[in-house]
């Protein structure tokens, strides 16, 4: 009984093991799902954890885990900003288009110059996508999930224009848009990834997500601007109250938000993606971004571990259909961990009772 | 002329047909959101519903039985969601967002163990849900033509049309919906007057669940006559649109999905005979929900004590 409690308490007070907690359920109720489905349990269990076994494979999972990391910081960033960006899907996808363009139109240009110069149009795309919302919010008080949705929408059939211009479309009969610059890419050379066995799309991009979630974490915890858009965030009454510029705020907020996730496209583009296609569906890395904030409590260092995590999954999932195990058993595991972290409250509640209980015997 | 009124009966027949599954979906989202519980996990439920509808037709063979089906499945993950954000009060956003990757998660692995495939068997036509006034119409007259695209369409939406006035109805002319609308805006208040919030609210999300996936079994048991994984991509998150511009009422929603709908029609219609590129004129219906919002529609009321949990004081 005493062990029992203190075990509720622990669970309830560390949210990191906390997380890890929920993550054990999630594969344990996916070992369940699968037995009761008469699949095999071990063999895809097997082969998750095979997609770790190597250099090769762990590179994969950290190239994939890459876009994961960043949209996640997006959308975390944005919940501590008192904002829900469901939007990080749309302004992925500008994102990635404007370093495509700036890539394949500008690529004669210098590694050292082309490849910044992405990055920015990036960034200045999502932002921009981001501002849009945020300007029919505080102007027109238009509901930013609404607009939101909207937005995803319609930068979807943007990028799915623009691929389809001459001067970017692709030169065969692909649907999709030319190859990037190769001085665009963000590939590791050749000798490197021969030298460390690595897979070969592996890429600086993790360097530039792990300066993002630093970047990210100093602004939120070490700065004035981040402390003004928390307190938004948290209320926005008592903010402008306080003296602080409340629509200002949240443009700010919504812009850095739509960078993050912009630069995210390019990232993925620019690494593993090399052109992009015209879609039939939505791509869903904005979604996943929200998926990845959320296990990892909105804190950029959580949202790091989370993306790797997603990113894991992702690479290993692809390689169930191996041992005959649908991929979509990722969406059950990953679906279970976000719900027993959405009724984690629950343990604090539990957490609560045995407290008071144990201070009413006490009186 | 003639064609004209050819043109404007496909437009108003493709209004209906896409209106459809959004209406019941967004009537589900108003019972939820309109009690206040957020359910961004509309999507998921109409995947379960979708999948549901068609496996059970096809081997039931009754497009009605499956069409029930579908949406018990839908209320089946609504259920799910009631419980996590009504009973334990977690936060309804993050339970929503599970809900949306459980519920196709969940459905595609049964269709590739049942059928070793992520699709699953197209159905016949008499196990789809079946086509009012088919042959009723003078064809070849040009007002027999343009009356049969217009009301020679689905049972299901007719139903659709029945159960916005339902709703209606329930919301604002019984005892039911004036508790359900208090519910949303001051739980507190509620239950010093007797109301229990907590079973009210837990029954209004599954309400949402079955009608999301009544939406979603429309989809694939209607014009696609399968279930893919790319059947529901987007639409429940439409339907939420829809309802957050029709400002949480089911009459405002349904002037959104027709919106929603008629701009896909009149899409289908410009694709064909004009030069314009396809993925600009896929663009008009959202572009257009934007530029009527900033005109027209403006803040919408979000019902008070939406996205709060209601935590029953002792």
């Amino acid at each position: 009984m005493e062990k029992k409690k203190n075990l509720t308490t622990i669970i309830s007070e560390n949210r990191f093991i906390h997380t890890i907690f929920c993550v054990i359920l999630g594969f344990l109720v996916g070992a369940i799902f699968l037995v009761v489905m008469g699949l095999d349990v071990g063999a895809a269990y097997g082969r998750l954890l095979k997609s770790l076994s190597n250099i090769k494979n762990i590179s994969y999972v950290i190239v994939y885990s890459i876009p994961y990391i960043v949209t996640g910081l997006s959308v975390a960033f944005s919940f501590k900003t008192g904002v829900f960006n469901i939007g990080a899907e749309g302004q992925f996808v500008v994102g990635s288009m404007a370093a495509a363009v700036v890539g394949i139109l500008f690529g004669h240009l210098p590694k050292i110059v082309l490849i910044p110069l992405c990055f920015m149009a990036a960034m200045c795309a999502g932002a921009l996508w981001g501002i849009i919302v945020g300007v029919l919010k505080t102007k027109w008080g238009i509901n930013e999930v609404l607009s939101m949705i909207m937005f995803n929408w319609i930068a979807f059939y943007l990028s799915n224009f623009i691929a389809g211009i001459p001067a970017i479309h692709s030169d065969g009969s692909a649907e999709a848009t030319k190859n990037i610059a190769d001085n665009a890419r963000t590939l590791l050379s050749e000798d490197l990834i021969k030298e460390w066995g690595l897979c070969n799309t592996a890429n600086w991009g993790i360097i530039v997500a792990i300066i993002a979630t630093v970047l990210i974490w100093f602004i939120i915890d070490k700065t004035t601007l981040g402390y003004r858009l928390k307190a938004v965030g948290a209320n926005k009454f008592a903010a402008e109250y306080g003296g602080i510029n409340v629509n200002g705020s949240i443009l700010t907020a919504l812009a850095i938000s739509g960078a993050l996730a912009g630069l995210a496209g390019s990232l993925q583009l620019m690494g593993m993606g090399n052109r992009i296609s015209v879609f039939s569906s939505q791509e869903g890395f904005g979604f996943a971004g929200i998926v990845v904030a959320l296990m990892g409590c909105s804190n950029p260092f959580g949202v790091l571990a989370a993306g790797v995590f997603y990113g894991w999954l992702t690479y290993g999932g692809s390689k169930l259909n191996l041992e005959q195990v649908p991929t979509q058993l990722i969406n059950v595991i990953v679906g279970t961990v976000v719900f027993f972290i959405a009724i984690s409250v629950i343990f604090k509640y539990l957490g609560n009772i045995k407290k008071s209980s144990k201070g009413k015997k006490g009186e | 002329m003639t064609d004209f009124v050819n043109s404007f009966g496909i437009i108003l027949f493709a209004t209906l047909v896409y209106a459809t599954p959004l209406l019941y979906a967004a009537l589900g989202s108003c019972f939820s959101e309109v009690s206040g519980v957020i359910n961004i996990g509309i999507e998921g439920m109409m995947t379960a519903g979708a999948f549901t509808g068609t496996v059970v037709a096809y081997f039931t063979g009754s497009p009605w039985f499956g069409f029930l089906c579908g949406g018990l499945a839908g209320m089946l993950f609504g259920a799910l969601h009631a419980f996590a954000t009504v009973k334990l009060g977690a936060d309804q956003t993050i339970a929503g967002t599970a809900i949306n990757m459980l519920g196709p998660g969940v459905v595609i692995m049964i269709a590739r163990v049942l059928f070793n495939s992520t699709d699953t068997i197209p159905l016949s036509a008499d196990q789809r849900i079946p086509e009012f006034f088919s042959n009723a119409f003078d064809t070849t007259t040009v007002f027999g033509r343009f009356m049969d695209n217009v009301f020679s369409t689905y049972a299901s939406t007719y139903l659709v049309f029945v159960a916005v006035l339902v709703v209606w109805f329930v919301f604002y002319k019984t005892r039911f919906g004036l508790r359900l609308r208090a519910c949303g805006e001051h739980p507190q208040a509620c239950e010093t007057l007797g109301i229990n919030v907590i079973a009210m609210r837990f029954w209004c999300v599954c309400i949402s669940g079955f009608l999301s996936g009544l939406g979603g079994a429309c989809v694939t048991m209607t014009i696609s006559t399968q279930f893919r994984p790319i059947s529901i991509v987007g639409q429940g998150f439409i339907a939420i649109a829809a309802v957050i511009f029709g400002k949480f009422r089911p009459q405002g929603a349904l002037l959104g999905c027709l919106l929603f709908g008629f701009c896909s029609g009149l899409k289908v219609v410009l694709g064909g005979s004009t030069g314009v590129n396809m993925h600009l004129i896929s663009m008009i219906p959202f572009v257009v929900t934007v530029i009527v919002l900033v005109l027209f529609v403006g803040r919408s009321h979000v019902p008070s004590a939406n996205g709060k949990p209601y935590i029953k004081s002792k």
